[in-house]
């Protein structure tokens, strides 16, 4: 088996002093969608943003294709994982292609600024989610979900090889989660590793190859979605009855049960 | 680069090389086209002067306007980047404290009677331990907010270092020392030499120098620290980087100016608004926009009455009224 893209080995996470997670191993593989759930204030962005190695890991370390990430600098770090933060709104009106653009500047030079073939990266990664013909908006005046798309075609500009997203449906309408999930379903089979975190799990049944399930800072269950989100657990983590039924489809679905609740 | 924003920089440079022509035309000693003309030509074909033309021309006039054009070009620049930096329009070297704080420096050099090139060490000295104590606190200070605390701590340090100044203008000697401490905190180009100019311009290229090669990575750290580092930018570095090229130009031209205030505020506010915020476009229109708008306030002070008016009163006054209404208009700056 390949060495996995990026990965958590014992990781202890938190600001500053305080202690958020620990124990944490995960590793997700190249072609593979790792999903992890937890409810709110479980640590999930604490650690993805030690994982990205935006914060300094209190124990344990990340590993990049088997390399120690405090051994690389910014720009190594950036070329092998794409991150996409919650949607925010930004100070200065970029218009969205700077924006998408911006992700390529772990591939230039330090005194650099992007050409023609950056620029075509970054069309080309709108055109993909659909949304081209924002190019010229203003990033401060497209809606949400417009942003959050903005953000994932930056991450796909950026061209690593992982992606870690940071509930990237959080803040989109039906159509537009769907979008998403299904590009990055795509991603995966293009051979991309990508860890997100989401809070429906009905997400982790549909694109995730494996999951993870965050609670108070610890994974209490990893592996496949089938056998980690059985309703016995998401009742213990949410503390709420659901029911997890298979649909003739195919698809698994999870619903809550307020006749139990 | 799109023909709408390569036609305004072509049109600020012409505005700003007319407007230089004009202000070298006019003053207390009017000259006319064919004067400038023929001095410049004596220049360069090293003929031996001719009176009192080339005197004003050479000694009074042109070294003024140029002072006016590096000034306004460097405070403009300093301020869009601090603004870039810092996510926060309303940043400018008078927020940071960088101003206030090269202008104690000045004060304590007339205060101890030191010749013009230790009042500019001074300045400039004074300056950057300014901004150096600023970002010591913001440094220490962990808040949740560290571009607030940044300003906030650049607010207290200047407020701080205007209680020295205050301090040193009841000591110093009121008909010598005084006058010339408010003259030069009103900011004023009336006393300007050829030799400022000439030690002032080398510091503000090597401060511009940075900016311009960094343009995009200061584009990507407007984003905040966080994004800028998953997006390969080493934030903490190129801020402080940054940072420090930005108040070496502004210091070395407080140090020939006084204190010009606003400048650095609006002027990067309205570049903005032509040709947006992305640095790389910004950078430059705002220096020209800056170097046009001094040397026309400047030509404006030193012609409009008998008696010159400060630069720094009339840049207030044009400022300030202009800063409400973009704050009240909203939006086209900034979200």
């Amino acid at each position: 088996m390949s060495a996995p893209m990026l990965a958590a080995h014992g990781l202890g996470f938190g600001y500053g002093a305080k202690a958020v997670g620990r124990d944490v191993d995960l590793a997700v593989r190249p072609g593979e969608v790792l999903c992890l759930l937890g409810p709110n204030g479980s640590g999930k962005t604490t650690l993805f943003k030690t994982m990205l190695g935006l914060l300094p890991a209190q124990a344990g370390e990340v590993r990049l294709e088997g390399v120690p990430m405090v051994q690389m600098s910014r720009g190594e770090i950036a070329r092998r994982v794409a991150y996409v933060p919650q949607a925010h709104a930004a100070h200065f009106p970029f218009r969205v292609l700077d924006m998408v653009v911006m992700g390529r500047t772990a591939h230039l030079g330090l005194f650099a600024a992007p050409g023609e073939e950056d620029r075509r990266k970054a069309l080309a990664a709108l055109a993909a989610l659909g949304i081209a013909d924002l190019a010229e908006n203003e990033y401060t005046r497209i809606s949400g979900g417009q942003r959050q798309l903005a953000l994932v075609a930056r991450a796909l500009a950026q061209d690593a090889p992982a992606i870690v997203m940071d509930e990237p449906t959080a803040s989109l309408d039906f159509g537009n989660q769907v979008v998403v999930l299904a590009e990055v379903k795509r991603l995966a089979r293009r051979g991309l590793a990508v860890v997100l975190s989401t809070h429906d799990p009905d997400h982790a049944f549909s694109v995730g190859d494996r999951v993870a399930l965050l609670d108070d800072g610890r994974l209490i269950a990893q592996g496949l979605p089938a056998e980690v989100l059985t309703p016995e657990r998401l009742r213990a983590v949410y503390g709420v009855s659901v029911i997890v039924e298979r649909l003739s489809q195919g698809q698994t679905v999870c619903a809550p049960d307020y006749g139990a609740a | 680069m799109t023909g709408y924003r390569l036609g305004v920089l072509g049109g600020l440079a012409v505005l700003l090389a007319l407007l230089m022509l004009a202000a070298s035309l006019v003053g207390a000693y009017p000259l006319s086209l064919g004067d400038v003309v023929a001095a410049v030509g004596r220049k360069l074909t090293g003929a031996t002067p001719q009176g009192q033309i080339d005197t004003v021309l050479f000694e009074v006039r042109l070294p003024r306007v140029f002072a006016a054009v590096l000034v306004g070009a460097a405070i403009a620049a300093a301020g869009a980047a601090y603004q870039t930096l810092f996510r926060n329009p309303l940043v400018s070297p008078d927020i940071l404290g960088v101003s206030t704080g090269a202008g104690l420096g000045a004060v304590l050099g007339i205060f101890l009677s030191l010749p013009v090139v230790g009042i500019q060490l001074a300045a400039f000295v004074v300056g950057l331990a300014t901004v150096g104590l600023v970002y010591a606190i913001a440094s220490v200070v962990h808040g949740r907010e560290p571009i607030l605390v940044l300003v906030l701590a650049g607010v207290v340090v200047g407020s701080l270092a205007g209680a020295a100044i205050s301090l040193m203008k009841i000591l110093a000697d009121p008909y010598d020392q005084l006058p010339a401490i408010v003259f030069w905190l009103l900011g004023s180009l009336s006393a300007i030499r050829k030799g400022e100019v000439w030690s002032a311009a080398p510091l503000v290229v090597l401060g511009l120098v940075p900016l311009v090669l960094l343009r995009w990575r200061i584009n990507v750290l407007s984003l905040g620290d966080e994004e800028a580092k998953a997006l390969g930018v080493e934030a903490g570095r190129l801020r402080l980087f940054v940072v420090a090229a930005a108040t070496l130009m502004t210091a070395s031209v407080v140090a020939i100016s006084g204190v010009i205030g606003w400048v650095g505020l609006v002027i990067p506010h309205i570049a903005r608004m032509a040709v947006g915020p992305s640095f790389d476009r910004l950078l430059p229109t705002a220096m020209l926009l800056g170097a046009s708008y001094l040397l026309l306030v400047d030509t404006i002070a030193r012609t409009m009455a008998r008696i010159e008016v400060p630069i720094g009163i009339l840049t207030a006054i044009i400022g300030a009224p202009f800063f409400l209404w973009l704050l009240a208009k909203g939006r086209e700056g900034w979200s």
